[in-house]
């Protein structure tokens, strides 16, 4: 919820700058460890915008994928399959310690509005 | 129009949290976010903690609940200074809770500031309140895949209590499969097994803060 009011305040904000009123799409886009469910999102988004100058508009959620840093040799690398946090690293094997380099993310990418 | 933009969605939230850093950094505040399930044992870990470091420390606890200002009365009676935060629903605190729970404090009578977030291993993980380090609390009486099952939180935290080990005879729980998962996440996490209710293993906890607040003093 919090988060969908923030994507909508961004929004707000953005299109005001640009004298827009109506929001036709917005779309977030958001790392695989970011704790982001994208029905609850979506959920959430649909709610606050009923009866507004959003309502109706396109919420897109795309996904980012994870990067981490071996925790045992350093190579940088995405991990395969759902294991994200543990998975072997591709040089060395190493599973433990890994550095998250993205898959944090969370923004707001691009609108369009009229 | 196309609007092309890259704006952090967390952007508000992270701007007040920097503003928070640099007010704890300049009364020398140790702030600790403590995380964990409901039931985990976060108040108590505090009662505990705040009645026997009462004569070192000068305490303060911010409370955040759904509803009730139970936890904020149990705190109180330890002699710290505690104010309740009900977020009427909200699954997290975040920065600018904070700043408003802040006015009812004199930050230069406050050597430890504790934070104890909603209960939920998820949103509360992500939204920094302006906190030196996040401290993960978990219970002997919940899985042991829990580390695997919420890993944010665990490579984010500095610490690990896992409470209640004096129920360990009583549950499954496997101690070492729980650290070894967490430490997998997390090379430099700190885990403390205790009890708050018989006392074990709470002075290496205790340690741990006294360091903490030396190094955060300078």
């Amino acid at each position: 919820m919090s988060v969908a009011s923030s994507v909508i305040s961004i929004v707000q904000e953005e299109l005001a700058k640009h004298s827009a009123t109506r929001l036709l799409l917005v779309r977030v886009r958001f790392g695989a460890l970011a704790n982001l469910v994208p029905e609850a999102m979506e959920f959430a988004f649909e709610a606050m915008t009923i009866g507004t100058d959003f309502e109706g508009a396109k919420l897109e959620l795309a996904m980012a994928p994870v990067k981490l840093q071996c925790g045992g040799c350093g190579k940088e690398f995405e991990p395969q399959g759902k294991e994200l946090l543990f998975a072997p690293c591709p040089a060395c094997g190493e599973e433990a310690g890994h550095h998250v380099l993205a898959g944090r993310e969370l923004y707001v990418e691009h609108i369009e509005a009229e | 129009m196309e609007i092309p933009v890259v704006r952090n969605v967390l952007e508000a939230n992270d701007k007040m949290a920097v503003q928070l850093k640099g007010l704890f950094a300049r009364h020398g505040i140790l702030v600790l976010n403590m995380i964990s399930s409901p039931g985990a044992g976060k108040t108590s870990v505090l009662e505990r903690t705040l009645s026997d470091l009462r004569g070192e420390f000068r305490m303060a606890v911010i409370e955040g609940d759904l509803q009730t200002d139970n936890d904020a009365r149990r705190v109180a009676a330890t002699g710290a200074k505690a104010v309740q935060i009900n977020t009427d629903g909200g699954c997290h605190l975040d920065s600018n809770m904070i700043l408003e729970a802040l006015s009812n404090f004199d930050l230069a009578e406050i050597d430890i500031l504790f934070i104890e977030n909603v209960g939920n291993l998820v949103c509360p993980v992500e939204f920094d309140c302006g906190e030196d380090h996040k401290v993960a609390l978990l219970s002997v009486t919940e899985g042991d895949d829990k580390p695997e099952k919420y890993p944010l939180l665990f490579n984010l935290s500095k610490v690990m209590l896992l409470n209640k080990v004096d129920l360990l005879p009583y549950v499954d729980f496997d101690v070492e499969r729980a650290k070894r998962f967490a430490t997998h996440l997390n090379k430099e996490l700190t885990i403390f097994p205790m009890s708050c209710r018989s006392g074990e293993g709470l002075e290496g906890w205790y340690d741990w803060l006294r360091t903490a607040r030396a190094a955060k003093r300078g």
